[in-house]
């Protein structure tokens, strides 16, 4: 779900050029080293910094036994190229040696998705946004426009009929296919798509607001594919190679058509939850069945007895699966804890962050103190003050260095808290398809039970008109087709539950391996680095400590 | 808190518990803080325990309880006896903290004063002062009359510069008919005046930043302790082995919340209060710079009046005035005022320049003793904060 890049060093490198350090020129010597005073034979304040990037440890960080003796390779390295500089300041972060050697193929890291396994191989690129003209039906001349984006895929997947694909999509087609899987794909975990954003379209800057979206969409396709399910999904190979307009067919499924429609009623009906994916127009439920079936006119008949019996109040769905209880608590628990962490983790960034800067200033602080009393110095003391000074100073503007990159990587590590915050709604989503299916269910029972209940009564009161009623025997052979009907709508009602919780079951488990898993790379790699860093930072102070050892009491 | 070892440059200085037969020692330490009183009225107390040789001290311990008004005395009687010597700054007489009397304020007071008695016992020529003799030796109440015998007449150092300043400006105006106030004209000691007065400035900053480091090492440390409790939550919530792993990690995060607020502490203590003392001895030379300036304004003032006098005096000569003698009388006087400013302003010349250079050794071994615990005390925390992670890694291992 993150990409281990070695931002790190990147980041680094752009920090170093802004530090006002590397502009002041300290490396002059102040005076010539007559009275037996500190010579800087080498000086940390060279005025261009040079980025000496250091091989990756040959020693797995994990093995690395005593703390005293971490990275051995670095300062042997160092000691080679150039006394203490910057460089070991700046080097590719811990991760890289820790995370899977495996390319980073999909976006998503969870160990499940291995790439070399053959067929299984989908990436997907978003770029190139371009500014589009609404086209027809516009009465305002130069009307208005709107953002398309190119995506690129990369697969082997069998189902797509090709290596490389490229598409032009704008949002609208995102959210078109974000509905229709939600629509087909009930009871999955499915990623949510990223916010139409009305606002932040409005108020911020364009470019920014539409790299913003770009890398929101890149995510959100990534998710997808990572899924063992979804990449798999019409709708997005559709998506994804299908030049123009989103047409995206309803699926065949009729049952399952009508039964969607068959939700939506029941929740038109009571006011419920709106289903995930957007909003459910009536005039798709009141669209025909491809199998000319009545089930429709059925449901409608259906809206009426139900509110002629109910008076729309909202009948309770009762589930009863004590172990899916349950396991909806963890969850809701988890989803908790989840979000205190998150916030905890951004807290702790801040403050590290806070520290980093002031360490940085104190630093500059010295580094200036260091450069006056160089200037004016008159006594010998002054140019020894003036030594330790400096020596402080570079390793305080060190240290803050290490701060912030230490931070830069304690926040890529932390966003997988976050990404799951995302798949708890996700979570949610499946488990509300599953409480609606169950209340189709219950609603059909309910509706056969009225049914029949019924008949009996017109059976009965017909049995005491001699020669039978017409009439009535006419309504009760019309009610019994109804009851065939609503038998089979129920099972096929019956069927999509028991899918839909199949669907739920497997997806916990995915998620419970997923979420172990990622959890665990997180862990070592949130530790791994702030072990690292803080061993660079013992080591930068410790120099520090042995060169003003003589003052020690 | 041993403070013995504190006795910086002072070469009579040794500790008592030396061998070598009687090498004279004076060796101070501040105290045992204790509130006294209620509400506004409120102090803190310290015990002041002295360890000496010296003759003149009748004895070799003696110990007495003294307040903060009373070190206040004895820096401004230094300070008028003895021009020329930069006087060891005292901590900050504060008016609002005063009231909460936090622990960490009481412990920074009660460092602060006792590098200030310290440093005056081992200099070589304030330890003489009799004033200093009366500090350590007197009961409470002949210090208490002592102290309200001289409030109002000697003000604070930092004051003097205000005065110098009101003072120059009426009196080389009115007396000398010149615009520019009386100042020496030497390159040398401009220099080292402008030294002073920048010196302050990055100092002070330099101190604003330390400070500031101390704040955010607590901050750091709650917020690790935040972050241990909620990962442990999490933790609970997830059981089984990641959960576990999560639990460990979230008690961590709490331990080293603990270092972190040591650390704070020690870097307040141990760098933040010797930079402060570092700004504060700054300003104390400023006064001393103040001091220097008064002394030779007013050997130009009397050399100046003299000048008149001797005119008036040849005019009295060729009049034949029955006030000749009395103006003569005058004029031997005003003569041997003028040498003795003169030897006054020369003295504290002399003294200046042997003092700066004592100043800036003082400065630079304090200087590296706050480095020293700086980088130490950071190291120490990195390597703590190190090992803690660190420890988690098999644990995580044993998980996958």
């Amino acid at each position: 779900m993150m990409g281990y890049e070695n931002q790190g060093y990147e980041e680094a490198h752009l920090y170093a050029s802004k530090e006002e350090m590397a502009s002041l020129v300290l490396n002059e010597d102040p005076s010539p080293p007559s009275n037996g005073s500190k010579s800087f034979t080498h000086d940390p304040f060279s005025s261009s910094p040079q980025f000496v990037e250091i091989p990756t440890e040959d020693t797995d960080p994990l093995q690395s036994p005593s703390p005293n003796q971490v990275l051995p390779s670095h300062s042997s390295i160092n000691s080679i190229l150039e006394p203490p500089s910057y460089a070991d300041a700046i080097f590719q972060s811990f991760d890289s040696d820790y995370v899977d050697s495996a390319e980073v193929v999909s976006q998503d890291q969870s160990l499940s998705a291995l790439p070399s396994f053959s067929s299984d191989y989908i990436k997907i690129c978003v770029s190139d946004p371009q500014k589009e003209q609404e086209q027809s039906g516009s009465l305002v001349p130069g009307g208005s426009y709107y953002f398309t984006y190119l995506i690129t895929t990369f697969t082997n997947l069998p189902e797509f009929s090709g290596a490389e694909f490229n598409v032009r999509r704008r949002f609208r087609d995102v959210v078109t296919l974000s509905d229709r899987i939600s629509e087909s794909y009930r009871g999955y975990f499915i990623p949510i798509r990223p916010d139409k954003s009305v606002v932040e379209s409005q108020v911020m800057q364009q470019n920014e607001f539409v790299e913003q979206r770009r890398i929101a969409l890149e995510k959100y396709l990534g998710r997808l594919a990572v899924h063992p399910v979804l990449k798999r999904s019409e709708e997005l190979r559709v998506f994804l190679t299908v030049s123009g307009k989103m047409p995206l067919a309803r699926t065949t499924d009729v049952a399952s058509r009508m039964l969607d429609g068959a939700v939506r009623l029941p929740k038109q009906l009571f006011g419920g939850e709106s289903v995930v994916g957007g909003a459910a127009e009536v005039s798709e439920v009141v669209q025909p069945a491809k199998g000319g079936m009545d089930l429709l006119r059925i449901f409608r008949e259906l809206k009426q007895s139900v509110v002629n019996d109910w008076g729309a109040t909202k009948p309770p769905v009762i589930e009863e699966d004590k172990e899916f209880l349950e396991k909806k608590e963890k969850l809701q628990d988890l989803e908790q804890q989840i979000s205190n962490v998150s916030q905890q983790a951004e807290s702790l960034v801040k403050n590290h962050h806070d520290m980093g800067e002031t360490m940085g200033q104190l630093g500059l602080a010295f580094v200036k103190l260091t450069k006056f009393e160089s200037e004016e110095a008159i006594y010998d003391s002054q140019r020894a003050r003036a030594a330790d000074m400096k020596n402080v100073a570079t390793a305080a503007v060190k240290a803050s260095r290490l701060y912030r990159e230490l931070n830069a990587q304690t926040v890529k590590h932390l966003e997988k808290l976050h990404e799951y915050l995302g798949v708890m709604l996700a979570v949610n989503n499946a488990f509300s398809d599953r409480t609606s299916a169950l209340l189709t269910v219950q609603t059909l029972i309910s509706e056969l039970s009225s049914l029949n209940s019924r008949i009996e009564k017109l059976e009965a009161a017909s049995s005491k008109i001699f020669g039978g009623d017409r009439s009535r025997i006419r309504k009760i052979e019309e009610l019994r087709e109804t009851v065939r009907v609503t038998e089979e709508a129920k099972n096929c009602a019956v069927r999509e539950y028991e899918r839909i919780k199949e669907n739920n079951k497997n997806e916990l488990e995915r998620l419970d391996k997923e979420r172990h898993d990622d959890f665990l790379i997180m862990l070592k790699g949130f530790v791994v680095n702030q072990a690292g860093y803080a061993e660079k930072m013992a080591n930068t102070w410790e120099t520090v400590a042995e060169e003003t050892s003589g003052y020690a009491k | 808190m041993n403070t013995l070892e504190r006795s910086g440059s002072g070469s009579v200085v040794q500790s008592p518990r030396s061998p070598s037969p009687q090498a004279p020692y004076l060796t101070v330490s501040v105290t045992d803080p204790a509130k006294m009183g209620n509400g506004v009225q409120a102090y803190i107390s310290y015990k002041v325990i002295t360890k000496t040789n010296f003759p003149e001290y009748q004895g070799p311990e003696k110990i007495v309880i003294r307040r903060y008004s009373d070190f206040v005395w004895l820096r401004d009687r230094l300070f008028e006896k003895y021009k020329g010597i930069f006087i060891p700054p005292l901590p900050e007489k504060s008016t609002v903290e005063k009231f909460r009397f936090s622990a960490e304020f009481i412990e920074m007071r009660r460092q602060a004063l006792d590098v200030f008695i310290n440093r005056i016992a081992s200099h070589h020529e304030l330890q003489q002062s009799e004033d200093l003799r009366k500090f350590l030796l007197e009961d409470e109440q002949m210090m208490e009359r002592a102290r309200s015998q001289e409030t109002g007449i000697f003000k604070k150092p930092a004051d003097f510069m205000q005065i110098f300043k009101d003072v120059q400006s009426k009196v080389s105006d009115v007396v000398l008919g010149k615009e520019k106030p009386v100042e020496e004209s030497n390159p040398e000691y401009e220099k080292q005046k402008n030294y002073i007065f920048q010196l302050e400035d990055h100092l002070a900053e330099a101190q604003k930043h330390a400070y500031r480091l101390v704040k955010r090492h607590r901050e750091l440390g709650q917020s690790l302790s935040d972050f241990g409790k909620a990962v442990k939550l999490l933790g609970n919530c997830e059981g089984n082995s990641l959960g576990k792993a999560f639990s460990e990690l979230g008690a961590k995060s709490e331990m080293l919340s603990i270092k972190l607020q040591r650390e704070a502490h020690h870097l307040l203590m141990n760098f933040e209060e010797p930079l402060k003392d570092y700004v504060r001895a700054v300003q104390s030379i400023k006064a001393t710079i103040a001091e220097r300036a008064n002394a030779f304004r007013l050997h130009c003032e009397l050399a100046e009046t003299i000048k008149f006098k001797e005119i008036d005096l040849n005019k009295l000569r060729l009049m034949r005035s029955e006030k000749l003698a009395e103006a003569e009388r005058e004029y031997e006087q005003l003569k041997a005022d003028v040498e003795e400013s003169k030897r006054k302003f020369e003295t504290i010349v002399k003294l200046m320049n042997e003092e700066i250079a004592r100043f800036q050794e003082q400065k630079t071994v304090d200087m590296g003793v706050a480095f020293h615990e700086l980088a130490k005390g950071q190291a120490h925390q990195a390597k703590s904060i190190a090992e803690a992670w660190r420890s988690l890694l098999p644990k995580l291992e044993a998980c996958s």
